[in-house]
C-alpha cells in the first residue's frame, strides 16, 4: 500500500473541498544550515508532488540569492497528500498536508508569527550535530504561544558527528516529554521522512473553523510577480472565498476581484476556491504588496466579517542606511530599481537624500542588517548597479530642550546642541552558548551595554542568557565579536523590545575643518573617543596627500576628541620628461584626469571614492551576518 | 631617450610614410631636431629601464660593428619619408644618446653624424651632443669627436659616492671625472654632468658631496635627475622584493632643494625642472626643443619621434630590438613599431605640460578660461611665480617645480 494517494482516495482531498477534518497545516521550525529546504525536498518527492526528475535542490526557494545562500526569504505554501492506515487497520484515510515554509531569520520575526498563526503545528528542526539554536529557540517559544503542536525532529542523523542522544535528552528538557519521542531523520537520505509525514497527521490537529461564518482569511505571504501581479498566500480561517468574488481588506477596506484562486503544488493550480482551514493564493491584479499586506485579514466585501484576525502590524523599519550610487549617474537607475524591489517587499522604506560626500542617493530603512545586506546585493545584482552604503544606523528619538521631539535616521540630523534627551530602541536579546563561554559572553555583553535578564542552563554544558542591549550596538560587529569570543559556537536572537533612554553624542568628522557627513555617527559618550580615533586613523591611511596638508578632526559639537595629518605632499613631479616620456606622461595625466572624475571634494580636499567605500564598509561588517549558525 | 616600454598606437605603412596633413600642420617652434639612439653598454646597470645591450647580448647585422650604416640607412629613409610632406629644413640640433653612444668608436659616431648633415645638412651654430660614461672616452676620442663636429658632451656622474655608484651599478672612477671634463675642455666641447639623487641609501650629506664636487668643476650645465625605480629593472625587482627600500617623495623633495641651492650658489640657474645652465646660452637647445614641440626625428631602436603641431600631431616609435630594427631596415621598411596622432586636446595638453617645465613658462593665453582663472590660486598656494603671471606666463616656483604634476592637472581641467 502506497501512503500516495490514488486517483479515489484523492478525490476526497480535492482542493476547495476537502473537509477541515482531512486537513493538516503545519510549518518547519529551523535554523537556517540545519537542513529544512532538503527535508522539505525529500517530503515532496515522497508524497509525489515533484517527481526525481524535475527535483531541483531546494525546490521552494524561489529566488537565486536564496538558493545560494541556502536560506529562506520569503515563506511559500505547498500542499502535499498523504495517505496513512484508519484505526485499527482501517482502510487508508486521504489527507491534504499544507507546508508552511518561513523565513529563519531574526530580521523577518513579523513573517514568522504570521506563518505561524497559519498553523496547528510546527515540525521543530534540530541539527543532531548542533543542537538547538538561539533563534530557533526564539521561534520555538512563538509557537508554543500559538498554542502549535510541536513534532520535535533531529535532522542529520546521517552525519558522523551526529549526536543524537545528547540533542534528544536537551530537546525533550525543551518541549516536555520524552526523548525517546524525538524523531530522527535524514533529509539527505530520506530516512524517517515518511514516519514524520504519519506524524503530523496524526498530531498536528485539525482546522478548527466555522465553515458557514463570514469568510476570514490571513494574509501570510505577499509575493510580486511580473507578469501577475501581486501574488498572496493566505489561510482560510473562517467561511470560503470562491473565484470570481468580490474580496476586501480588512484594514483598507479596499475591494478586489478574485481574478484567481488556487494552491501551490508545488505549481500554482487554480481552483474554484478555498474553502474553511484551506491554504493558498490568491490573485487580484494589484501591483504593489503594499495592497495586499502581511497580517491582513482577507473578507467577502459582500458579507464581510465583523472583526478582523488579529496581529496585523505594519513592519517597522528598524535600521537604516544610505545607499549611493557610485557613478553619480546611476541615480535615476538606482530609484527605478527601489520602487521596483518595494513592489515585492513591504517592510523596504526609502526617501531621496543628498550627501556632500556622496551625491545624490537615498535613506533607506530596513528589517535588521540581513534585509539590508540582502536588498544591497539585489539591487547591485539584478539592476547592474555599484553602490556604496554607509555605517547603518538606528533610528533615535531626540527630545529638544523645547520639549519638541525630532526622529533621526540618519547621524547627520543629529541636533548640534539643545538636547533634553535622546532615546534608543533597544532588543531583547537570546543567547545560546556552551556554559564554559559564560563569563566571555558576560563581558561582551557588558562592553555593549548590556544589563543580565537571566540565566537558565539547558543542559549541563549549555547555557541560555537573556540581555537587554541597545540595538545600535548590536547592529555593527556583535555578531561576529561574539562569534570569535565562542568559538563559534554561540547563537544569538533578539527581539525589539522597545526604546530607553541612552548618553549618546554625535561624533563628526573634519576634513581640512568640513564636516564629511558619510562620516558621522551617533555614539555612546564613553565611545566617542574610540570612533574618532579608529576613523581618524583610518582616514589617514586611505586619504591621498594633497599638495597641503589635510587634518583630519573628529568632533563632538565643537570639541576636537581625535586629530590626524595627512602630510602635505612635497614631490609629484616626473624629472625626467623626454621622446618618449612624453608619450607615457601624457597618458598617466590622462588617467588621472579621469580618476578625478571619481574623486569627491571635500572643501579643497580630493578624496577617491575608494577612500569612502574603504572607511563605510570596514566599519559596518553586515557580510558578515550571513555565516551566522 | 627610449624607454623600455613602447606604447600602444596604430600601425604605421611599411614605407614609413607619415599622414598627408603633416604637410599642413607646421610645428609649433622653429628647428628641426635629430635624436640618434645608440644601444649599447659595456654592462647593464640594475636601475636602468633603457633600450640598451650589452654587446654579448647582439651579433649580426644589429652588432656595435653595423650599427653605423644602419642606422645611416635610417636617416636615408627620413630624408624621403619628411621630403614626401615638405619637411626636412636643415637640422639644427644632433644628441646621441643610449646605451653608451662613446662605446661606438669616434669614427661610427662620425659616420651617423655625416649622413645627418647628407640628408638636411646642419644648420649654422647647430648643437651636436653626445653622452658619455666617464670611462668610455679618452682625450684623443673627445678630440675626434669635436673634429667630427660634436659641439657638446654630458658625462654621465649620477654621483661621487661610491657606495651610490655602486648601487647604481656604475663602474666608472669618480676621481676621474674632474680629468675627463678636462680633455673634453681642451677638445672645445662644452661639458654638462649628470647627477641621480635618492638612490637607495643615499644620505643627504652623500648628495651633498656630488653637488658640491660637480659644483666645483665650474661646468656650465648639470642636469639632475630623481631616480625612478621601473618596474622590469633589476632594482625594481629588488624593490619589490623589500631588498633595497622604495624612493620617498620627501627625500627627494629635500634633495631637489638642495640641488637648486647648492647649483644655485655656484652660477647656475634652473631653465628647467630637471636642468641648470650657466647662460641661457648654455641651456642645452636639443631638449629646449622637446619641451617646445618642435619635429624631431629619432634615430635607432625604440626612439621615439614627433612631427606636426598645431591642431595636430604625429607621434612614432621604432622597435625596441636592435636585432628586428636592423632586418626590417635592411627589408627596405620602416623600422617604425606604431604610431599615435594626436588631436587637438591632446596636443594642447602636452603642450601645457612640456611649457610649463621650463623656467620661460607657458604663455596664459593658451590655457582655457577654467584653468586660466586657476592661475590665481596657483600663485596663491606658492606654485606659481606671482609676477610672471601679470605678465601673463605661468611660471613655476621652487615649490610649484616639485609639485609641476599638481599644477598641470591644475592648468588642463
Amino acid at each position: 500500500m502506497t501512503p500516495i494517494p490514488d486517483a479515489a482516495l484523492s478525490a476526497q482531498v480535492q482542493p476547495a473541498a476537502t473537509p477541515p477534518h482531512l486537513l493538516r497545516n503545519f510549518c518547519i521550525i529551523a535554523h537556517i544550515d540545519h537542513g529544512k529546504s532538503t527535508l522539505a525536498d525529500r517530503m515532496l518527492q515522497l508524497t509525489g508532488v515533484v517527481d526525481a526528475r524535475a527535483m531541483r535542490e531546494q525546490y521552494l526557494d524561489r529566488m537565486d540569492i536564496e538558493r545560494e545562500r541556502g536560506i529562506t526569504i520569503k515563506s511559500q505554501a505547498v500542499r502535499m497528500t498523504w495517505a496513512v492506515a484508519g484505526e485499527a487497520g482501517g482502510p487508508l484515510v486521504p489527507y491534504a498536508l499544507n507546508m508552511i515554509d518561513t523565513p529563519g531569520h531574526v530580521d523577518f520575526t513579523y513573517e514568522v508569527s504570521r506563518s505561524l498563526a497559519a498553523c496547528e503545528g510546527a515540525v521543530l528542526l534540530v541539527d543532531a550535530a548542533q543542537g538547538i539554536e538561539a533563534q530557533t529557540l526564539a521561534n520555538l517559544y512563538l509557537a508554543m504561544e500559538n498554542d502549535l503542536a510541536i513534532i520535535p525532529v533531529l535532522n542529520k542523523i546521517d552525519l558522523p558527528a551526529a549526536q543524537p542522544e545528547r540533542y534528544a535528552e536537551e530537546i525533550a528538557g525543551l518541549v516536555g516529554g520524552d526523548p525517546s519521542d524525538v524523531l530522527r531523520v535524514s533529509g539527505k537520505t530520506g530516512e524517517g521522512v515518511s514516519a514524520l509525514l504519519d506524524r503530523i497527521v496524526h498530531e498536528v490537529p485539525a482546522p478548527q473553523g466555522d465553515p458557514d461564518a463570514a469568510a476570514r482569511a490571513m494574509i501570510f505571504d505577499s509575493v510580486y510577480d511580473t507578469y501577475r501581479g501581486v501574488v498572496t498566500y493566505v489561510r482560510v480561517v473562517d467561511g470560503r472565498l470562491t473565484h470570481r468574488e468580490r474580496i476586501a481588506m480588512m484594514s483598507t477596506k479596499a475591494t478586489h476581484e478574485l481574478l484567481e484562486i488556487g494552491v501551490i503544488s508545488p505549481e500554482p493550480v487554480p481552483t474554484k476556491g478555498l474553502g474553511v482551514g484551506e491554504v493558498g493564493y490568491l490573485i487580484t491584479g494589484v501591483k504593489d504588496v503594499r495592497q495586499s499586506k502581511v497580517g491582513d485579514t482577507v473578507t467577502d466585501a459582500v458579507r464581510p466579517a465583523e472583526h478582523s484576525l488579529s496581529g496585523y502590524a505594519d513592519p517597522k523599519p528598524m535600521v537604516y542606511s544610505g545607499l549611493y550610487p557610485i557613478d553619480g549617474s546611476d541615480y535615476p537607475v538606482l530609484r527605478d530599481a527601489l520602487d521596483k524591489l518595494k513592489l515585492n517587499d513591504a517592510a523596504l522604506v526609502y526617501e531621496p537624500e543628498t550627501s556632500v560626500a556622496l551625491g545624490f542617493g537615498f535613506r533607506v530603512g530596513f528589517l535588521g542588517l540581513l534585509h539590508l545586506e540582502i536588498v544591497r546585493e539585489r539591487l547591485e545584482r539584478e539592476f547592474d548597479l555599484d553602490l556604496i552604503s554607509t555605517a547603518p544606523n538606528v533610528v533615535y528619538e531626540v527630545t529638544l530642550e523645547d520639549r519638541s521631539v525630532l526622529t533621526v535616521t540618519n547621524p547627520s540630523e543629529f541636533p548640534g546642541g539643545r538636547i533634553a534627551q535622546v532615546r534608543e530602541p533597544i532588543v531583547r536579546a537570546t543567547i545560546l552558548a556552551p556554559s564554559e563561554f559564560i563569563g566571555a559572553i558576560m563581558e561582551l555583553c557588558q562592553a555593549r551595554r548590556g544589563e543580565l535578564l537571566g540565566m537558565d542552563y539547558l543542559s549541563p554544558e549549555r547555557v541560555e542568557m537573556r540581555y537587554t542591549l541597545p540595538l545600535a550596538e548590536i547592529v555593527f560587529d556583535f555578531f561576529d565579536a561574539l562569534k570569535s569570543r565562542t568559538r563559534g559556537y554561540a547563537s544569538l536572537d533578539y527581539e525589539a523590545a522597545g526604546e530607553q533612554p541612552g548618553d549618546l553624542v554625535k561624533v563628526d568628522i573634519l576634513l581640512q575643518g568640513e564636516q564629511v557627513d558619510a562620516f558621522s555617527a551617533i555614539v555612546h559618550k564613553d565611545k566617542a573617543y574610540a570612533y574618532g580615533v579608529a576613523m581618524a586613523g583610518k582616514l589617514k591611511e586611505l586619504i591621498p596627500r594633497q599638495q597641503f596638508e589635510v587634518p583630519i578632526q573628529a568632533a563632538v559639537g565643537a570639541r576636537v576628541i581625535a586629530r590626524e595629518n595627512v602630510r602635505a605632499l612635497r614631490k609629484d613631479v616626473l624629472a625626467k620628461c623626454y621622446g618618449g616620456d612624453i608619450t607615457r606622461k601624457r597618458k598617466l595625466l590622462e588617467k588621472q584626469k579621469e580618476g578625478k572624475k571619481r574623486m569627491k571634494t571635500i572643501g579643497r580636499v580630493e578624496v577617491p571614492q575608494e577612500a569612502f567605500i574603504a572607511a563605510l564598509s570596514s566599519e559596518a561588517s553586515p557580510d558578515k551576518e550571513k555565516s551566522k549558525k | 631617450m627610449t624607454p623600455s616600454a613602447l606604447p600602444d598606437g596604430e600601425p604605421v605603412p611599411d614605407d614609413g610614410a607619415l599622414p598627408a596633413w603633416v604637410a599642413d600642420a607646421p610645428s609649433v617652434a622653429p628647428g628641426f631636431a635629430v635624436y640618434v639612439h645608440v644601444p649599447f653598454c659595456r654592462v647593464r646597470c640594475g636601475y636602468c629601464d633603457f633600450n640598451t645591450y650589452t654587446s654579448a647580448e647582439l651579433g649580426g647585422g644589429a652588432s656595435q660593428v653595423a650599427y653605423a650604416q644602419t642606422a645611416a640607412s635610417e636617416i636615408e629613409l627620413a630624408r624621403r619619408v619628411l621630403a614626401d610632406v615638405g619637411r626636412g629644413e636643415p637640422v639644427s640640433t644632433v644628441f646621441f644618446g643610449g646605451g653608451t653612444p662613446t662605446l661606438l668608436p669616434p669614427a661610427d659616431l662620425a659616420t651617423i653624424l655625416a649622413a645627418v648633415e647628407d640628408a638636411w645638412g646642419l644648420a649654422p651654430g647647430a648643437e651636436v651632443t653626445t653622452e658619455a660614461n666617464p670611462d668610455s672616452v679618452t682625450p684623443a676620442s673627445l678630440a675626434a669627436l669635436a673634429a667630427a663636429g660634436f659641439t657638446r658632451v654630458s658625462f654621465g656622474v649620477q654621483s661621487v659616492v661610491p657606495h651610490v655608484l655602486a648601487t647604481l651599478d656604475r663602474t666608472h672612477d669618480p676621481d676621474r671625472v674632474p680629468d675627463v671634463v678636462g680633455w673634453a675642455r681642451d677638445a672645445g666641447l662644452a661639458v654638462s654632468l649628470d647627477l641621480i639623487y635618492g638612490t637607495p641609501g643615499e644620505s643627504l650629506d652623500d648628495w651633498r658631496r656630488s653637488l658640491d664636487a660637480v659644483a666645483g668643476l665650474a661646468v656650465d650645465h648639470v642636469s639632475a635627475y630623481a631616480l625612478v625605480v621601473e618596474e622590469g629593472t633589476r632594482m625594481g625587482a629588488q624593490v619589490r622584493r623589500g631588498l633595497l627600500p622604495a624612493p620617498d617623495p620627501d627625500d627627494e623633495a629635500a634633495k631637489y632643494e638642495l640641488a637648486d641651492e647648492v647649483l644655485s650658489a655656484a652660477g647656475l640657474t634652473w631653465y628647467e625642472v630637471s636642468n641648470w645652465a650657466r647662460t641661457d646660452a648654455d641651456a642645452c637647445r636639443h631638449n629646449l626643443g622637446y619641451w617646445r614641440g618642435v619635429d624631431w626625428w629619432g634615430v635607432g631602436p625604440g626612439a621615439h619621434s614627433h612631427v606636426g603641431g598645431g591642431d595636430r600631431a604625429v607621434r612614432w616609435w621604432n622597435v625596441k630590438h636592435p636585432r628586428a630594427y636592423a632586418d626590417r631596415l635592411a627589408a627596405g621598411r620602416s623600422p617604425a613599431a606604431a604610431r599615435e596622432v594626436l588631436g587637438g586636446d591632446e596636443v594642447r595638453l602636452e603642450r601645457v605640460l612640456l611649457a610649463v617645465r621650463l623656467r620661460e613658462g607657458l604663455d596664459v593665453q593658451l590655457l582655457g578660461d577654467a584653468p586660466r582663472h586657476a592661475v590665481a590660486g596657483l600663485v596663491a598656494d606658492g606654485l606659481l611665480d606671482g609676477v610672471a603671471a601679470i605678465r601673463g606666463r605661468a611660471v613655476l616656483t621652487r615649490r610649484g617645480r616639485l609639485l609641476a604634476d599638481t599644477v598641470v592637472r591644475a592648468l588642463t581641467d
